[in-house]
């Protein structure tokens, strides 16, 4: 009797959490007013979130350009298809590496500092504080780092692209001379707007809204102590990470 | 402080009653049956152990927790049966400050305190500006509008959390040990504003404290909390001349007592050689 | 709030500079222009052969695709493949006379169908069949025909 309860504890488990979260992203989303104050506050979080994830991001997406160039053009010299390494890494960035590594490498950054700074103001009484206040600390404080989230990532994943497209650029033509004329040609030929392209932005788009809202989700409910937010913290990243790659196989089957 | 003071500055009327208060939590109990009157004009003080439910019975009283059973009525009206725009208003008019202050850490000492005004009232920017900036002159910290909480010092940010708490001019005060973790002086000094304002505004205020000697500096009337029920009440002085052994051991310190040194589990009681 | 507009114009920059990237990728390394809308016919073709030819394979005139592949299926009557395409409705004036062949882009391309335009007065419409079809090479029949034609001119000599 008691393993039973013990097993069905652990299903029911996090499925609740599950449903909890649901209903927390409903709370949020019902808040959504066009007021002068949401926005700005909603600006401001785009700015500490996005904004601050950009360096990171750049670097990333240039290295990432080049290694994906450097890898292509080894497999490909053997059919000597080196040409083709243009159309390869456009649409492996722009159907996978680009939606995918750009959400990751979010949630790994800004995801972590939502979580904390959140979890933080739990552990300090302001949510309480808030809330004596009678002003929702779902509202003042999830909700604009959720839509920041969600407005930066796909934004983010462009530039990941165009700066992996770049160091593509700059190791295939730079480094190893290929014809500038052909590479442009070939990718944009290649890449195509509607399916390539388009179905990136609705992954960036997902996993944004998915790793925002883990991190709001998880540092609203940590346990209020150092260690319950150091949890929470590992937490968004595991399980945004998680998420991202079953998303990602789940929109890839449907969208490819 | 004693019991013809607290009288002549109240006028007798209760206005926070709480009767036979139950609260669990989970298969705690904790609190069984707690009656308390909270005279209007008095400041009242909470104590007892570290964890015995001082802040929950705050929480009751601010509407954010439900009892079980029993009732928490502030002048009249039945707390836990308030909606949630009742609450709102009801709220309005209570000032809290929590624990460590709780100030909001991403705004200025002035966004601070004005956020309750924003909040709650429609006042154009002039006029809030200047009750801002009048509460935060009263506490004696015009000039430090511009900074932000983490470059106060411990008194200074307390005392920024305290005009915050009494910006908007409420009747009924919560503090949740305000003067935990302060240097003497910074201690004085809220003591000092927490009476001042008091009598000045008419306030009504519950404190919660572990410190009985403080405690005996500013109080009315105590209530002692122990093992889930009142172990004792009435003005400090009497409190602590009480020969009742909870009461004892608390207002005096003892580790002997009534009030277990060894942690007790849930259950059958521990033993060493089990 | 702090610094306040610092700040609004640092996110102001950081959106701008996102949408310009999207921007930039979305028309410089796309076919954006190029690609296939909503708006489409469909025809149809018969092949013997379509070789590895997928679903939403390219349907290209001169190079520049027109379609996609809607689907392959098998007659059972007489075991001929059948090719449907959606064309893009911009290009409602190819004649209905055009031959359709079943291509591979470069040696080691994928499969797609070419047309090859004709000369008639009227042009396809929506349900048309094109009736001058082209079977896809098939590598190892290529190869069989010719060590068979080489066997041959052997023995003829």
């Amino acid at each position: 009797m008691a393993a039973e309860s013990t097993v069905m504890a652990r299903l029911t488990g996090p499925v609740s959490e599950a449903g909890r979260c649901l209903l927390f992203l409903l709370r949020m989303l019902s808040g959504i007013r066009p007021r002068a104050g949401q926005v700005l506050s909603v600006l401001q979080q785009t700015y500490l979130i996005g904004a601050r994830s950009l360096v990171i991001i750049m670097i990333c997406g240039f290295f990432v350009g080049m290694v994906l160039s450097l890898q292509a053009i080894n497999a490909l010299e053997q059919f000597g298809a080196s040409d083709q390494v243009s159309l390869l890494v456009g649409k492996s960035l722009f159907r996978e590496l680009g939606p995918v590594l750009t959400a990751l490498l979010f949630a790994g950054r800004a995801g972590t500092s939502i979580t904390a700074e959140i979890g933080l103001m739990k552990a300090t009484n302001q949510l309480e504080a808030m809330e004596l206040m009678a002003i929702d600390p779902v509202q003042r404080v999830a909700l604009p780092r959720f839509l920041a989230g969600v407005i930066s990532v796909p934004l983010l994943t462009a530039m990941f692209s165009a700066l992996a497209i770049l160091g593509s650029v700059v190791f295939a033509i730079g480094v190893m001379g290929l014809d500038a004329g052909i590479f442009w040609s070939k990718l944009q030929n290649g890449v195509y707007f509607q399916k390539d392209f388009v179905g990136g932005v609705w992954k960036s788009l997902v996993f944004g809204g998915i790793v925002s809202l883990v991190a709001v989700y998880f540092g609203y409910s940590a346990k209020p102590t150092g260690a319950g937010v150091g949890t929470a913290t590992t937490n968004t990243v595991v399980l945004s990470s998680v998420l991202i790659l079953v998303f990602d196989f789940i929109m890839t089957s449907f969208l490819f | 402080m004693n019991i013809g003071h607290a009288s002549a500055r109240s006028n007798g009327e209760s206005i926070i009653r709480i009767r036979d208060l139950v609260f669990r939590r989970g298969r705690r109990t904790i609190l069984d049956g707690i009656n308390i009157d909270i005279h209007r004009g008095s400041i009242v003080a909470f104590m007892g152990p570290s964890g015995v439910g001082k802040t929950t019975i705050l929480r009751l009283i601010s509407g954010q927790l439900r009892p079980d059973s029993g009732t928490v009525e502030v002048n009249g009206h039945r707390v836990s049966a308030m909606s949630d725009r009742d609450l709102q208003r009801f709220r309005r008019n209570i000032g809290v400050l929590l624990q460590d202050g709780a100030l909001f850490t991403d705004l200025t000492v002035f966004e601070n305190i004005a956020t309750p005004v924003r909040e709650h009232t429609d006042l154009p920017e002039p006029l809030v500006r200047r009750l801002v900036m009048s509460k935060l002159a009263a506490v004696g910290l015009g000039g430090t509008e511009e900074r932000m909480p983490h470059e106060l010092s411990g008194g200074m940010a307390r005392r920024v959390a305290f005009a915050r708490a009494v910006v908007l001019d409420p009747d009924i005060m919560l503090y949740d040990e305000p003067m935990t973790g302060l240097d003497p002086i910074a201690v004085s000094t809220i003591r000092t504003l927490m009476r001042e304002t008091n009598d000045t505004l008419g306030q009504t205020s519950i404190v919660v404290s572990h410190n009985v000697t403080q405690v005996r500096q500013f109080a009315d009337y105590c209530y002692i909390i122990a093992s889930a029920r009142i172990a004792g009440e009435g003005p400090p002085e009497t409190l602590a001349a009480s020969s009742e052994p909870s009461v004892d051991q608390f207002m005096n310190g003892r580790v002997e007592g009534p009030i277990p040194f060894h942690y007790q589990p849930p259950g059958a009681p521990w033993g060493l050689l089990d | 709030m702090r610094a306040n507009y610092k700040v609004e114009l640092a996110s102001g920059i950081f959106l701008l500079l996102g949408i310009a990237a999207l921007v930039w990728l979305a028309t410089r390394a796309t076919d954006y222009g190029q690609d296939i809308g909503e708006d489409t016919y469909t025809i149809s073709a018969r092949f013997s052969n379509v070789g590895d030819l997928r679903d939403r394979a390219p349907v290209k005139i001169g190079g520049v695709t027109v379609g996609l592949v809607e689907s392959i299926s098998l007659d059972p009557v007489s075991f001929e493949a059948v090719v449907a395409m959606s064309v893009d409705s911009r290009f409602d004036e190819i004649p209905s006379d055009t031959g359709a062949s079943v291509l591979t882009s470069g040696v080691l391309g994928d499969r797609y169908i070419g047309l090859e335009p004709g000369g008639a007065p009227d042009m396809l419409q929506d349900g048309d069949e094109l009736f001058i079809t082209q079977s896809a090479l098939v590598l190892e029949q290529v190869i069989g025909k010719y060590l068979f034609n080489a066997g041959k001119s052997e023995e003829e000599k």
